[in-house]
């Protein structure tokens, strides 16, 4: 019953939403959109258990003294402070607001602009012309990247044309066949779900 | 001379008749040409709680007003005003009640009004047409999926073409155990309501079964509590499924952040502190993917990367040594498993793409020649 009952619930559900997609009857769709609602419901409740597991987490380590436990007090302190702005001055308020956008804001841009030198790095590694193809991507990279900026207007005006050609007709074309094949792998994987082949989600996969 | 004079005179008056005739005639033209042409139709395929009007665009009109009564003879209520637009659909309606329509085009100089259109009953209908086509490709999938799974039911052996991203999974964590360091499993910053988190899920549970076996460390960071919540359970029971109730850490599978930077600089953090011999990266991904595989590649660890997402494949392909690409994310669970049945499915996945190929280059070839059939077959799935 303990597995039985959990693949009866995601058999009937899913396929009650797949036929509701083709079913535009009221009683179908309002059924839809309140089992969307629910989601969102335990969703939020969700929220106690993620703070709950951060707590207990760095409480162990700090009980435990283990390697850079430091770190873990001054997490739990900004939770607690950040927790309490947030329930004494509301989400609007002065210091919620000011940590928001004083810290958490500009450290989230900080990490976001590492991106800038791990894409120069990764693109090192990339473009090295060692096969046909990796010297075939070398090629369009080079192109795209000179016809994106002024200067390759300048050397050549056909290179913006050129760009645009890569990037509307083979860089859609492979695009699309990923997408494709990842929605047809999609819909095989949501029917192995639903019948209750593909259980290894739910822990139980070898059985 | 006075039959000249009469005749003359019957002529003019003739001429000027006809001239009178012919002004009103090109009125009634006018005023029928410029009268605003409104059709009012039950909206098709929805629940019964509107009704569609159209009407043509007409560049001496700069708005419209639309009214709606319950008898055409009845007082004409205005319901709305629209401007710049040719089509109005009224929600506003009860289901079996009839309705009659009339709008009035209003420009510059001119006020002109349609006729009363109706009367038009919004009716619910019980298949959405418009979707046959999405209807027919997933029954034919389906169908070729049920086909493959019934004959690795009867024992009969498939040919699965080989994954490298999949079939490196066993080296990376072996790889891991030699070194004497743990597994880094990263399930994407989406939460399990996406397919990606789900395949990662699954996934998830093959890679805990042999760093359970293998006694290796797992460490499962999530983004999301439910995800969290999710994983543990997919871990400890991989891990009695093994036997190996011992090995589950609970604190290894944890909740970091909601946030994407955050939880992005936290994962990096393990990685360095901690250096995962082994990295995977399964599920969904958005601009973190190139941070979390460049930090992963800077630590030396061989890394397995898989997401559906076609802009963030590049990133995790410069820097990851095995890749799974949109359907491979989705197939991994069931490759690694090497039950009959779930390569029943991989097998009946793979013929249905084929069947959709074959479709895609008739559609091709369909537009190219012009017959437009499969264009126009297909070209109803957006709506």
């Amino acid at each position: 019953m303990k597995q039985t009952l959990p693949l009866i619930i995601v058999f009937a559900f899913g396929f009650f939403v797949i036929i509701a997609f083709f079913v535009p009857l009221r009683a179908f769709q309002s059924a839809s959109q309140t089992f969307e609602t629910w989601y969102t419901g335990v969703l939020a409740f969700f929220v106690f258990i993620g703070i709950f597991n951060i707590v207990k987490v760095n409480v162990n380590k700090i009980q435990r003294r283990v390697s850079d436990w430091q770190y873990s007090i001054i997490l739990l302190l900004f939770l607690i402070l950040m927790m309490g702005a947030g329930f004494i001055g509301g989400s609007d308020g002065g210091l919620f607001n000011y940590l928001f956008e004083h810290m958490q804001i500009p450290l989230g841009a900080t990490m976001f602009s590492l991106l800038a030198f791990f894409v120069a790095s990764a693109a090192f590694r990339a473009f090295r012309a060692r096969t046909p193809e990796a010297t075939l991507l070398l090629i369009a990279a080079v192109i795209v990247m000179i016809g994106r900026v002024p200067i390759g207007y300048y050397i050549w005006r056909g290179f913006p044309s050129v760009v645009e050609w890569i990037m509307n007709v083979p860089n859609t074309a492979a695009k699309r066949g990923i997408l494709f094949g990842a929605d047809l792998g999609l819909i095989s994987m949501a029917l192995r779900v639903l019948l209750g082949i593909e259980r290894s989600y739910m822990g139980r996969g070898g059985e | 001379m006075s039959r000249r004079v009469v005749m003359i005179a019957t002529m003019r008056l003739l001429t000027i008749r006809r001239i009178w005739l012919s002004f009103f005639m090109l009125l009634i033209f006018l005023v029928l040409v410029n009268q605003v042409e409104l059709k009012a139709y039950d909206t098709p395929n929805d629940d019964g709680s509107s009704i569609t009007l159209n009407w043509p665009e007409d560049t001496l009109y700069n708005n419209y007003i639309i009214f709606k009564a319950l008898d055409p003879e009845g007082e004409f209520e205005k319901i709305c005003e629209v401007t710049d637009r040719t089509s109005y659909v009224d929600t506003n309606v009860a289901g079996g009640q009839d309705y009659y329509y009339q709008i009035e085009g209003r420009g510059a100089d001119v006020v002109q009004s349609s006729g009363v259109v109706g009367p038009v009953r919004a009716v619910s209908h019980i298949f959405n047409t418009s979707r046959i086509n999405i209807a027919v490709c997933i029954i034919v999938l389906f169908t070729a999926i049920i086909y493959y799974i019934r004959r690795a039911r009867r024992g009969e052996a498939l040919y699965i073409r080989k994954i490298p991203g999949i079939t490196a999974m066993e080296e990376a964590i072996g790889r891991a155990t030699e070194m004497g360091k743990p597994v880094l499993y990263v399930p994407g910053i989406m939460d399990i309501d996406e397919p990606e988190t789900i395949a990662s899920m699954s996934i998830l549970g093959r890679v805990a079964e042999k760093t359970a076996e293998y006694g290796t460390p797992l460490y499962v960071p999530t983004s999301k509590a439910m995800v969290m919540s999710m994983a543990q359970q997919v871990v400890k029971e991989a891990a009695i499924r093994v036997g190996r109730p011992d090995w589950f850490n609970i604190d290894n599978v944890r909740y970091l952040t909601d946030d994407q930077f955050g939880y992005v600089s936290a994962v990096d953090g393990i990685m360095v502190r901690e250096k995962p011999a082994t990295n995977f990266y399964l599920g969904k991904f958005y601009a973190e993917s190139l941070i979390l595989a460049e930090t992963g590649f800077s630590t030396g660890a061989i890394q397995i990367a898989g997401t559906a997402l076609p802009d963030q494949l590049p990133f995790f392909v410069a820097a990851c040594d095995y890749t799974l690409i949109g359907e491979e994310l989705y197939a991994a669970s069931a490759y690694l498993s090497q039950e009959p049945v779930q390569l029943g499915s991989l097998k009946g996945q793979d013929v249905g793409k084929l069947i959709f190929v074959i479709v895609v280059i008739l559609g091709v070839l369909d537009r190219i020649i012009g017959f437009d059939v499969m264009y126009n077959l297909f070209s109803t799935v957006q709506q």
